[in-house]
C-alpha cells in the first residue's frame, strides 16, 4: 500500500479509537494514538497476514505486548478485515469478547493475551524458535512501551533472542517519552534506549515512529543481513493525531467528550 | 527423580519430536544423551526463568511440547505471573518440572526450599498439579503430562530416593494409587513424601494398627471419588506431604472436606510449619524439625488414635 493510503487509513484508525474511547469510557488513548502508524506500516505493507485465513500457520505474528494499547490493535484489526466492524461496538460491553486488554484468541487476529507488561517478548521469542524449528519463514513483530522497558523480563529476553541469532524478530520501542504518571526517562533511566538494545546485541534503528514509509522500509528487512534481532526505537508522540491531546500525559486516563469527539474528528479529516 | 527425569524425556523426545527442552542453566551433564540426540530441541534459557516460561509459551503457542526445567523456588514463584498469565490463561501445554520439591535442597537454605509451591500453583486456572512419589511415578506423569493440552506442573525430589513402586503402577493424573489396603486409618501421601509414609505405615503396623497407604500424587484435580470413598470407610485419614499445611496437599483436602456433609472420618495433617528455617542441615535434619520423619509421625498418629491414656500408660 502507498504512503499516501497507508496515512488516510491510520486517520480513520485514530478516530475510531477515540470515538470508542468516549462511547466505551475507556482509557489509555494516548497510549493508543501513538503506535497507530507503527500497527498501520505493519498490518498493510510489512506482515504476510491473511484476514480471511487468520491460523495459516506460515503467517507473520504480531504482539501488542504494550497490551494496554488494546484499542489501537481492536481497529486495526477490524479495519483490515479480521473481523466485523459491529463487533467493535461491543467493545468493553458487559458479556462482550473485546475486554480494555486483549484476551487469548478473544477475536481472530489476536496472536497473544497481553496487558501485564513485559510478556510479549518472551513470548515472540518462543514463537521465533517454533518457526525455526518447523523450517517455516514466519517472522515475528513485538510492539512495545518504552515505559514497558521498566520490567526486567524485557531484558532478559532481550540478552536471549541475539544469543539464539532470531534474525526474524523485531521488536519497535514506541518511544512516546511517557510512562502513566511521568516521563519515562525521569522514572528510570531508559536513555540512551537505542544503544541500550545495540548493546545488547539488536540491529538497532532509530526512526520517527509517524513517518509510515520509513518505519515500512525498515521492517522489511526482517529477517535481517546481520543474523541479528532487529530492534526499532520509534519516536513517537502520544496522543499523536489530535492537536489537544499530543504529548499530554493526561490522556493516559482521560476519556473525552462528545465535544473532543467532534473536534478530533475535525482535525483527522485535514490530517 | 532427577535421572528418571532425564531418561523419560529423552524417551519422549524420541516418540515426539514437538517436545523441546528448556533448561534454566541447570542440570550440567544431565541432559547430555538429550543434547546428543536433539541439539535444536535444548534450550539453555540461562538464569532468566521469567523469559524462559514465556518462550516455553511461544513455543506451545506454535504447536510444540516444551518442558520448562529449574530448581523448584525458581520455576514456580519467582515466575509465577508468566505461569499465570503466559501459561495457563493462554491455556498451552507447558510442562514445568521442578527439582528439589519441599526441603529436598535443606543445606542449600530457605532460598533453595520450596514449602509453598503447591499452593500457588494449585490455584492457577488450568494448571495440573503432579507431584510423583518415586521415580517409576516420575516416568509415569511425564508421560501422562505429554498427553495433556494444558498445563502440568511436576514436582520432583532430587535423586537417589527409594523406589517404592517394583513394578509401574497403573497411572492417570487425578487418580491416587493404593500401595496397602488396610481399615480404620489411611495415609495420604504425595510428593517425595512416599518413601516416609511406607516406613510410617510401617511403624504403625508394629503397632499393631492396619493403615491403608495410598500415593495421592495428583494435587489437582483433586481425585474427590477417591477421597468421598475414604472418608466413609476409614475413621482417620492421615495427609503427607513436603510442603506448608498452608496451601498444600492437605489444604486441598481439607477445603473438600469443608464442603461435604459431616463425614465418618476425621483429618489429620502433616506438613511444613509457616516459617523460614533459620539453620543449617541436611533434609533428615530439617524433616525432624517440622515433625516429618517416620517416628514422629507414627507416634502422633498413635496418640491421635489411642488418646493420651495408653500413652501413659
Amino acid at each position: 500500500m502507498d504512503v499516501e493510503h497507508m496515512r488516510r487509513t491510520a486517520s480513520a484508525i485514530r478516530q475510531g479509537v477515540i470515538e470508542l474511547s468516549h462511547s466505551a469510557g475507556t482509557p489509555h488513548l494516548g497510549s493508543s494514538l501513538s503506535c497507530i502508524d507503527i500497527l498501520t506500516s505493519l498490518y498493510w505493507s510489512v506482515m504476510s497476514i491473511d484476514p480471511q485465513q487468520p491460523n495459516q500457520p506460515e503467517r507473520d505474528r504480531f504482539i501488542l505486548s504494550k497490551g494496554h494499547a488494546a484499542l489501537a490493535l481492536y481497529v486495526t484489526l477490524a479495519e483490515r478485515g479480521f473481523f466485523s466492524k459491529e463487533v467493535l461496538q461491543t467493545y468493553n460491553t458487559d458479556g462482550g469478547r473485546l475486554a480494555e486488554h486483549p484476551g487469548p484468541g478473544c477475536v481472530s487476529g489476536i496472536e497473544a493475551a497481553t496487558g501485564s507488561l513485559g510478556h510479549g517478548l518472551p513470548l515472540g521469542i518462543g514463537m521465533a524458535m517454533a518457526a525455526r524449528l518447523k523450517k517455516s519463514p514466519t517472522r515475528v513483530f513485538v510492539l512495545l512501551g518504552d515505559g514497558e522497558c521498566n520490567e526486567g523480563s524485557v531484558w532478559e529476553a532481550a540478552m536471549m533472542a541475539p544469543a539464539q541469532n532470531l534474525s526474524h524478530l523485531a521488536i519497535i520501542v514506541d518511544y512516546n517519552k511517557w510512562q502513566a504518571t511521568a516521563r519515562s526517562n525521569e522514572t528510570l533511566s531508559l536513555a540512551p534506549l537505542a544503544a541500550k538494545w545495540q548493546a545488547f546485541g539488536w540491529e538497532t534503528h532509530e526512526v520517527d515512529g509517524h513517518d509510515v514509509g520509513e518505519i515500512t522500509r525498515i521492517l522489511k528487512q526482517v529477517p535481517t543481513n546481520s543474523g541479528k534481532p532487529l530492534a526499532v526505537i520509534a519516536h513517537t508522540i502520544k496522543g499523536r493525531g489530535v492537536s489537544f491531546m499530543e504529548d499530554d500525559n493526561n490522556w493516559h486516563y482521560r476519556i473525552p467528550s462528545a465535544d473532543e469527539v467532534r473536534q478530533a474528528a475535525k482535525e483527522l479529516q485535514i490530517a | 527423580m532427577r535421572n528418571a527425569f532425564a531418561a523419560e524425556i529423552t524417551e519422549l523426545a524420541l516418540a515426539d519430536d514437538r517436545i523441546v527442552l528448556l533448561s534454566g542453566d541447570i542440570g550440567n551433564r544431565l541432559f547430555d544423551t538429550f543434547r546428543e540426540r536433539f541439539p535444536e530441541r535444548f534450550i539453555n534459557c540461562g538464569i532468566a526463568e521469567a523469559n524462559m516460561i514465556g518462550v516455553a509459551a511461544g513455543l506451545a503457542m506454535n504447536g510444540f511440547r516444551p518442558i520448562a526445567y529449574t530448581i523448584t523456588p525458581f520455576i514456580t514463584t519467582r515466575c509465577l505471573e508468566q505461569i499465570r498469565v503466559d501459561v495457563c490463561y493462554h491455556d498451552v501445554p507447558v510442562m514445568i518440572v521442578a527439582v528439589g520439591a519441599g526441603l529436598s535442597y535443606a543445606s542449600l537454605g530457605p532460598t533453595h526450599h520450596s514449602c509453598e509451591d503447591i499452593a500457588f500453583l494449585r490455584a492457577l486456572p488450568n494448571m495440573a498439579v503432579v507431584c510423583p512419589g518415586d521415580a517409576v511415578e516420575v516416568r509415569l506423569a511425564l508421560r501422562e503430562g505429554a498427553k495433556r493440552t494444558s498445563g502440568t506442573y511436576i514436582r520432583l525430589g532430587k535423586k537417589g530416593e527409594a523406589v517404592i513402586h517394583k513394578t509401574p503402577p497403573a497411572f492417570t493424573i487425578g487418580k491416587a494409587i493404593t500401595l496397602r489396603s488396610g481399615r480404620e486409618i489411611c495415609l495420604l501421601s504425595t510428593g517425595n513424601m512416599l518413601p516416609v509414609a511406607v516406613e510410617t505405615a510401617d511403624l504403625l503396623t508394629k503397632s499393631g494398627l492396619s493403615p491403608q497407604l495410598v500415593s495421592f500424587h495428583t494435587v489437582k484435580p483433586l481425585d474427590v471419588d477417591y477421597l468421598a470413598d475414604v472418608f466413609k470407610k476409614f475413621s482417620t485419614i492421615v495427609t503427607i506431604e513436603e510442603h506448608s499445611r498452608l496451601g498444600g496437599f492437605g489444604a486441598a483436602v481439607a477445603e473438600w472436606l469443608s464442603d461435604q456433609p459431616p463425614q465418618r472420618a476425621s483429618l489429620m495433617r502433616f506438613g511444613t510449619s509457616d516459617e523460614f528455617l533459620h539453620e543449617s542441615g541436611e533434609q533428615e535434619h530439617a524433616r525432624h524439625h517440622f515433625g516429618l520423619t517416620a517416628p514422629q509421625m507414627a507416634e502422633a498418629i498413635e496418640r491421635r488414635v489411642f488418646g493420651p491414656i495408653r500413652l501413659s500408660a
